[in-house]
């Protein structure tokens, strides 16, 4: 479904990322862990095209994406939620929803709506809120709400349990998992959270200095020594 | 109290355009956070369109009055808003990303260039328009005073507040309107749920443009004449009034509009005329003193 292959990002003169391939299947959830500042959310963004990729190639559905302008990959199935969840703070809830129902057909309004307010019932009580005055959780669950209602068929996650609760990590990821296989979506999920994110996932890469170091199954990774030692040791 | 009535009709009608100049100053602000100081040359030309439209209906003698005016209003808005897109088109778009400093001097060569270009197409010499909406309510007549309603304020009164009504309306309720005020809290983020984020810039030049036209337009007809100059007053008149009443807001800025329109009527009414001006940016520094962000301006959110 999507396919990155050899793909170099700039910032400046800083190279982010260093020629990475990754390919995702339609159906699945792959995570992609690694540390701080190894180039795991400037590979969504630049999946989404901002920045745009200075070398290599990124298909989704076969088709080349990575010339288009952001709209116009977003409006192709792709959804993000990303770093740092990004809510319009001054439109409410619901505004934020229909700002992610912008290139869906207002027919499918109610029903997305619906559906998201399932997901996340706390979202009803609060759809005439601000965005900005909710909660740490609550913004994560509408950015992920927010994404959904462009009905994507591979949606992006960047660091969806950051700074939330454990309690509310549970949450976040249980809602993943049910996205993913009752809605059809495609999910490639960045997370620090390493042990809840392989778990989850059907595979995993693991992400340095702006290359894939390893990739394989969640369980092999999670099973991996090196992995255990860097990303999981003291964790969750 | 009749004089003060008559000052206060005429500082709202004054203050209306402002307001209307005002608004477009705001949203670009808000929306690229650069101040787009060749608005009010935007303004200027509205006017010359609109005196060049009201000549050729006058040649093709079209003699009803407010068909005329309205064939001129939809002219000069359209006419307008294509200098406004094609502002940002040629002068702001390429400049995208750049630093903030480069966008404001592109802004006043901008402005300088549509200045002499208007100067040579149409001449320095001011342009004069005979009154096209006379009459008027005479009321509260005193001794040697009445106060004086012309059918012109109430046209430009009662116009401004259509204009403000829909426009609200615009912003606030439909597709357009929250992409625009997405574009303005989140660039990016606007991008990433679809909104070609260009094409909602190009057009809030084209609505400031609009608006800012048929301020030109009443300008024209509240005070007769015009130049290739009227815009640069009117100009930083109008962006004081953005500031005064928060800068990116746009209740802020017919609000800010207003205020400039009264102090300017009331200061040259009970004071001295020369320091009409002087008594505008005054205000405007002591309110900026007291609250940065202008009347309706709001805080920067932290971001979590």
């Amino acid at each position: 479904m999507l396919k990155v292959s050899g793909i170099h990002t700039f910032y400046g003169n800083i190279e982010a990322l260093r020629g990475v391939d990754i390919e995702v299947h339609a159906g699945e959830i792959v995570a992609l862990i690694g540390a701080n500042g190894a180039g795991k959310s400037t590979l969504l963004m630049t999946i989404c095209g901002k920045p745009q990729a200075a070398a290599g190639q990124i298909t989704f559905d076969g088709a080349d994406i990575s010339r288009l302008p952001t709209y116009q990959i977003v409006r192709r199935g792709i959804a993000q939620a990303p770093e740092g969840r990004r809510i319009f703070p001054y439109m409410t809830v619901m505004e934020n929803l229909q700002m992610g129902a912008s290139m869906t057909d207002p027919v499918h309004f109610e029903d997305d709506v619906e559906r998201v307010f399932t997901l996340y019932p706390i979202l009803k009580e609060r759809r005439h809120q601000r965005g900005g005055t909710l909660s740490g959780g609550e913004q994560q669950m509408l950015a992920i709400g927010r994404a959904l209602m462009s009905r994507p068929r591979l949606l992006l996650l960047d660091e969806p349990s950051l700074g939330l609760a454990p309690m509310l990590v549970k949450q976040i990821f249980r809602v993943i998992k049910e996205i993913n296989e009752q809605q059809d979506v495609t999910v490639f999920l960045v997370e620090q959270n390493a042990y809840h994110a392989l778990r989850l996932a059907h595979r995993g890469y693991v992400m340095a200095n702006g290359q894939i170091v390893m990739s394989g199954t969640g369980q092999e990774l999670l099973a991996n020594e090196e992995i255990r030692a860097a990303y999981l040791e003291g964790g969750h | 109290m009749g004089y003060f009535l008559q000052q206060l009709i005429n500082g709202l009608t004054l203050g209306m355009i402002y307001g209307l100049i005002a608004i477009g100053y705001t949203m670009v602000y808000g929306i690229i956070g650069m101040i787009n100081f060749a608005h009010g040359e935007i303004f200027m030309i509205s006017a010359f369109i609109s005196i060049i439209t009201f000549l050729v209906l006058g040649l093709l003698g079209m003699g009803w009055v407010p068909l005329a005016l309205v064939l001129i209003l939809v002219t000069t808005m359209l006419l307008t808003a294509v200098y406004g897109w094609a502002l940002e088109r040629v002068a702001y778009r390429p400049l995208r990303g750049s630093p903030r400093l480069a966008a404001l001097i592109t802004a006043i060569g901008m402005s300088i260039f549509l200045q002499n270009y208007v100067q040579l197409l149409q001449g320095a010499r001011i342009k004069p328009l005979q009154p096209v909406i006379s009459g008027g309510f005479r009321f509260l007549s005193e001794s040697d005073f009445s106060v004086n309603l012309s059918y012109l304020q109430i046209f430009i009164i009662v116009l401004t507040i259509c204009l403000m009504l829909g426009f609200t309306a615009l912003i606030n309720r439909t597709a357009l309107g929250r992409a625009q005020r997405a574009c303005e809290q989140d660039l990016g983020m606007a991008a990433l749920v679809g909104i070609d984020v260009d094409r909602t810039i190009s057009l809030t030049f084209v609505m400031g443009a609009a608006l800012a036209s048929v301020a030109g337009l009443m300008f024209l007809l509240n005070y007769g004449v015009i130049d290739f100059y009227i815009g640069f007053l009117a100009g930083i008149k109008a962006f004081t009034a953005a500031v005064l009443g928060g800068i990116g807001s746009l209740p802020g800025a017919m609000l800010g509009g207003l205020l400039i329109g009264l102090i300017e009527a009331f200061w040259s009414a009970y004071f001295t005329v020369e320091y009409k001006d002087v008594a505008v940016f005054s205000i405007m520094i002591l309110v900026l003193i007291f609250r940065p962000t202008g009347l309706l301006g709001k805080p920067d959110i932290e971001k979590v």
